[in-house]
């Protein structure tokens, strides 16, 4: 069948396999190459795009909590949504969740994730204890910080090309309330958006909206969103109940007009320089989820995320950079998230570093990709780097140039004789 | 707390009923032929929910044994719903009518057996829900798969009936048509994504049915209107079509 991630490029032709049992998964692999783990389907480029996809979804039991130190136990396709779901209520949440939580566990832990706490709590991996990992030659192993950590190291941001994640084990973290205290702050331009993340650090959570059309003395002007779970022992953590975009809009209806009015409206709609409410957990963390396949809004040919992070010294300069680059290009973004990242973690293809990460949606159309080649070279010159969990067409020179350990990652997969068995459109690409 | 029967319990559809259930408060009872193959989805929503969950042996074709099947639940359920669905090859159930037959008493006989000493319990407390989950395959019989077709037929007539009998004791019942659904039992056909529900949805449904008293659920709801045009085609046509 057609398979293809969020952003619906690119597509790709991929037999799906079923699995029952782990014998039965154990024979699928030793029976095929090119294959990978496909879990709900988010990561929005072709890092999860196989010939063969091995269907994770399915594979979601619960299997123990212990209430006194909070490690949950769950199958590779749970999603965070059920986790949430399930222990929001009794006062315990992920302890790094990012802006969506329609994502398998499986899928957290191979592309690493972050969230708006990244600066004080790292990436997915800090909560993850261990997890079981099949290997090319059928065998299960525990891999963890003490057992195999080498795998565990690459495994952790892996894009699953270490294997099939089956289970994990997660340290889940006490909250008080299932809502989030949320202040808003408006800054002017770019200079006053470093020093408000600057200022508010030592918050928990934070995160900025650009507004990446404004042009000139207003260039990265933001809305910088921060905020903490409440102290109230609330706990009525409930679903809402979603919209749904139940076909593609036509191409044209994202267009430079409709993006500029979006980005004038968000950011005028906000009239304090500072605001503070109570908000739910689903609206502070993922706005998005509320929209049912908003990806289609895009149209049938799709978008493409362009997220980078650059270092901390550099962040400014570069970023200034980058946004005239993008407003000179008249693309603008629907969604252009800005965010203060802390300390670099060992995994060996890990996304994060200390400095700051811009994330821009594209649609795609003639055009993009100069544009987008012209942004790699700005990002390479800074000393940064692109996400892989949401890359679709960056080219290997700039991918290395970006992780620094990604020979020691080829180096690992053909020490384990991975590199057929697990493979993906991004791997060979990037001749990972 | 009180207790939901569910009976089938191994489907995927009837584990995410059996979340669902879970979730908004209910303790369960979980009936399958192999009461083993129930422990992990036990475990499963004990770990999620923290409700108390039993699991029991229950052969929904040994009707012998449905009698004491139901005097042995510990409490008297305040609802029951049944899940079982077995659906063949259709081409086995032409030639090999022992395929056809347990095709027949898993889909229907069974249901009736069971049901039957369960609506009596019911009539007799004046309280209770049944929840049958028939087929938009009973609707209309079609080659493709009219011998499931036909005992889904039989089990919705079934559950009208039933309805109308209990409808005085403020017993309600309802009746489940779900369309295609993504489950083990179609992981090999490949289904238009816009038609198809996920089990989790069918389970918000059913719940949401439930609660409302409903009497007929189509899921997803557009099935409703594909299976009115289904019914309304003319047999002299429909005799010669492939759908």
């Amino acid at each position: 069948m057609k398979l293809s991630g969020w952003g619906n490029y690119p597509q790709i032709e991929s037999t799906q396999y079923n699995f029952s049992s782990e014998e039965q998964l154990c024979q699928i692999v030793e029976e095929h190459q090119s294959m990978a783990a496909f879990g709900n389907g988010r990561s929005y480029g072709d890092s999860a795009l196989a010939k063969n996809s091995i269907v994770m979804k399915n594979h979601n039991y619960f299997l123990q909590f212990d209430e006194r130190n909070g490690v949950l136990e769950v199958e590779a396709g749970v999603l965070l949504a059920e986790i949430i779901e399930a222990f929001a209520p009794r006062g315990w949440f992920p302890k790094v969740v990012p802006g969506t939580k329609l994502i398998t566990v499986g899928g957290a832990i191979a592309s690493d994730v972050h969230g708006k706490n990244h600066h004080v709590s790292g990436c997915f991996s800090e909560s993850v204890i261990s997890f079981q990992l099949l290997l090319a030659d059928g065998s299960i192993v525990e891999c963890s910080r003490d057992e195999n950590k080498p795998l565990f190291l690459a495994s952790c941001g892996g894009m699953g090309l270490t294997g099939v994640i089956l289970r994990a084990k997660l340290k889940l973290k006490k909250i008080k309330s299932n809502a989030i205290v949320q202040t808003t702050i408006k800054t002017e331009n770019l200079k006053e958006t470093f020093e408000a993340f600057e200022r508010y650090k030592s918050q928990p959570y934070s995160v900025a909206w650009i507004d990446c059309l404004a042009k000139g003395s207003s260039i990265g002007r933001c809305l910088l969103n921060f905020g903490d779970f409440a102290q109230d022992q609330k706990f009525d953590f409930v679903q809402k109940k979603k919209l749904n975009i139940p076909f593609n809009f036509p191409s044209f209806a994202l267009n430079n007009l409709s993006v500029k009015a979006f980005n004038w409206l968000y950011y005028h709609k906000v009239l304090n320089k500072k605001s503070t409410k109570k908000v739910s957990i689903d609206s502070f963390f993922f706005p998005l989820d509320a929209i049912d396949n908003w990806n289609r809004i895009y149209g049938k040919n799709g978008f493409t995320q362009y997220q980078f992070i650059l270092p901390l010294a550099e962040s400014y300069k570069g970023l200034e950079e980058v946004l005239s680059a993008i407003a000179e290009s008249g693309k603008g973004s629907f969604l252009a998230v800005l965010k203060l990242y802390g300390k670099e973690n060992d995994n060996l293809l890990s996304f994060p570093m200390e400095g700051y990460s811009l994330a821009l949606d594209f649609k795609m159309e003639p055009g993009l990709m100069p544009l987008l080649e012209k942004l790699d070279q700005i990002v390479i010159k800074y000393g940064g780097r692109i996400y892989l969990a949401k890359d679709s067409r960056m080219s290997q020179s700039t991918f290395e140039s970006g992780y620094p350990k990604a020979e020691e990652f080829r180096a690992l997969r053909k020490s384990y004789k991975l590199t057929d068995k697990f493979s993906t459109l991004q791997s060979q690409r990037l001749g990972i | 707390m009180k207790y939901v029967l569910i009976v089938g319990a191994k489907s995927d559809m009837a584990k995410a009923i059996a979340r669902e259930y879970a979730k908004q408060g209910f303790n369960l009872y979980l009936a399958a032929r192999n009461v083993n193959e129930l422990e992990p989805i036990s475990n499963d929503i004990t770990t999620r929910f923290q409700r108390v969950v039993q699991c029991f042996e229950l052969d929904l074709t040994d009707f012998d044994s449905h009698e004491s099947f139901y005097n042995s639940l510990p409490e008297k359920p305040a609802g029951v719903i049944t899940a079982v669905g077995y659906m063949g090859e259709q081409k086995n159930s032409e030639v090999d009518f022992e395929e056809c037959h347990q095709v027949i008493d898993s889909n229907y006989t069974g249901n009736v057996c069971l049901l039957n000493i369960i609506a009596n319990d019911f009539e007799a407390r004046r309280e209770g829900f049944i929840v049958g989950i028939s087929s938009v395959a009973g609707d209309r019989g079609r080659k493709a798969n009219y011998i499931y077709g036909s005992a889904k037929a039989a089990f919705t007539a079934y559950l009208s009936g039933l309805r109308n009998r209990l409808y005085d004791t403020g017993v309600q019942v309802l009746t489940v048509k779900p369309g295609f659904v993504a489950t083990k039992m179609t992981e090999n056909m490949d289904l238009p994504e816009n038609l198809t529900a996920q089990p989790e949805q069918v389970a918000a449904d059913v719940f949401s049915a439930q609660q409302k008293g409903k009497d007929i659920l189509y899921t997803k709801w557009v099935w409703r209107y594909i299976m009115l045009i289904i019914k309304n085609i003319p047999e002299f046509i429909f005799k010669r079509l492939s759908i």
